[in-house]
């Protein structure tokens, strides 16, 4: 068991949380055709409140802590709240589309030891990606933040998401993350919006499409691995959690929902109101799924690695 | 001669968590994690730049974990040497201000 497994299981039996995603806003300045947002959302958490938040996920025991959005860096505080978690030993990743960091901030979040910048790039054309994110120029200007970020020795690790209209760019856009020195992550997954929404399903790529992309050995490393056949299920794996949700990832909103995790769109309470400690373990209780949550139709659907998920839940505890 | 002191201090470029009696600890310069046992998280937690190595032996790991100084005082400086080599601990002969 490699050390993060351990500390992950360690974690987990103790009720943390070890990783925590918190989006400190919906509100963003690109319009993606895939985003699962509305970017309206219900109100931000003040300057103080989401110190109070981060604070109360340090107390927990949360470790991983993943700033994100909308667009985090919309928010005037985004580097104090960075700065504020660094501060109580999180290690923080930032999620941004990277359009407002020039070389000022890119110096700014070396400076802070953010652990890494995860970037949305689509395509190496700008007329794929900018079309994708509806903001003329936002390619040209999330590459250049990235040669920022990299001449202050910030890690970067751009995902590429798959869709109909630019899957066919996947691996120009690897070759542009070698180029830059940055860490490549594919990414099939399109999930309804989080009113339930699920037209921008018809965004994603097709299951043949999705069978290539996991059987090619420049996206996804060790094709065998990878694409090895489900084990049996044994002891170990019946009295295992199935997925992550409620065990060891919080998801947090701008106006402090706490979900079981990112693609699990069940509020179970609110920081306002209520301790994180007190809303997680109502969550953790409820999340006891048996271990076949996950319908076994889905293991056999073409293409789809059995450790992937690529829906978003419907909750039914 | 007197052997001089040593002051540690936790570097500002990890990120670091208590968990139970151990500590996880993670290099943002390599992402290396560390996952130190009940004796190293003592000394971490220690670790405050003003308290000398030689005071948190006595005081707290022979304290809390009945050994004799002298073996305390190798592992300790074993470990010590070994996290600064990491980055994970910074170590001087003054007391350290941060």
């Amino acid at each position: 068991m490699s050390l993060l497994a351990e500390m992950t299981q360690k974690a987990t039996d103790q009720g943390i949380p070890l990783s925590a995603h918190l989006d400190i806003t919906w509100r963003c300045n690109e319009r993606c055709v895939h985003c699962y947002l509305d970017h309206n959302g219900e109100g931000e958490m003040t300057t103080g409140e989401i110190k109070d938040v981060i604070s109360q996920l340090a107390d927990t025991g949360t470790f991983f802590l993943s700033i994100s959005g909308g667009e985090p860096l919309l928010r005037r505080d985004c580097f104090e709240i960075l700065e504020y978690a660094r501060e109580l030993g999180f290690s923080v990743k930032l999620k941004t589309n990277a359009v407002m960091i020039g070389a000022a901030q890119a110096a700014r979040l070396k400076n802070l030891g953010i652990e890494q910048v995860q970037i949305s790039i689509y395509s190496h054309l700008p007329e794929v990606h900018d079309a994708i994110t509806k903001l003329p120029g936002s390619l040209r200007r999330s590459l250049q933040a990235i040669r920022y970020l990299r001449a202050e020795g910030v890690k970067v690790s751009i995902t590429n998401v798959l869709m109909k209209q630019n899957v066919t760019n996947a691996k120009a856009v690897r070759l542009l993350a070698k180029e830059l020195d940055v860490e490549f992550v594919v990414d099939p997954t399109i999930t309804p919006m989080f009113n339930g929404d699920r037209s921008i399903l018809n965004l994603g790529i097709s299951n043949q499409e999705l069978d290539e992309i996991f059987r090619t050995e420049e996206f996804i490393g060790n094709v065998g691995e990878f694409c090895a056949p489900v084990s049996e299920v044994d002891e170990d794996v019946l009295e295992g959690y199935s997925c992550s949700a409620g065990h060891t990832l919080a998801d947090i909103s701008p106006s402090g929902d706490v979900y079981p995790c990112v693609q699990f769109p069940m509020p179970c309470g609110n920081l306002r109101e209520k301790s994180f400690r007190d809303i997680w373990f109502a969550i953790s209780l409820r999340c006891r799924f048996p271990v076949a949550p996950i319908p076994l139709h889905w293991l056999g659907q073409a293409g789809v690695h059995p450790n992937s998920c690529r829906v978003r839940c419907q909750p039914s505890v | 001669m007197p052997q001089s002191e040593k002051y540690l201090t936790k570097s500002k470029t990890v990120a670091a968590r208590v968990l139970g009696d151990e500590v996880i600890i993670m290099s943002t310069a390599d992402s290396t994690i560390f996952m130190l046992n009940p004796t190293g998280t003592v000394i971490w937690q220690a670790a405050d730049g003003n308290t000398p190595l030689s005071r948190i032996i006595v005081e707290k790991l022979c304290e809390q974990f009945d050994v004799p100084v002298e073996q305390a005082a190798t592992d300790a400086e074993d470990f010590v040497a070994e996290m600064a080599a990491h980055g994970v601990l910074v170590v001087s002969e003054e007391p350290i201000s941060r």
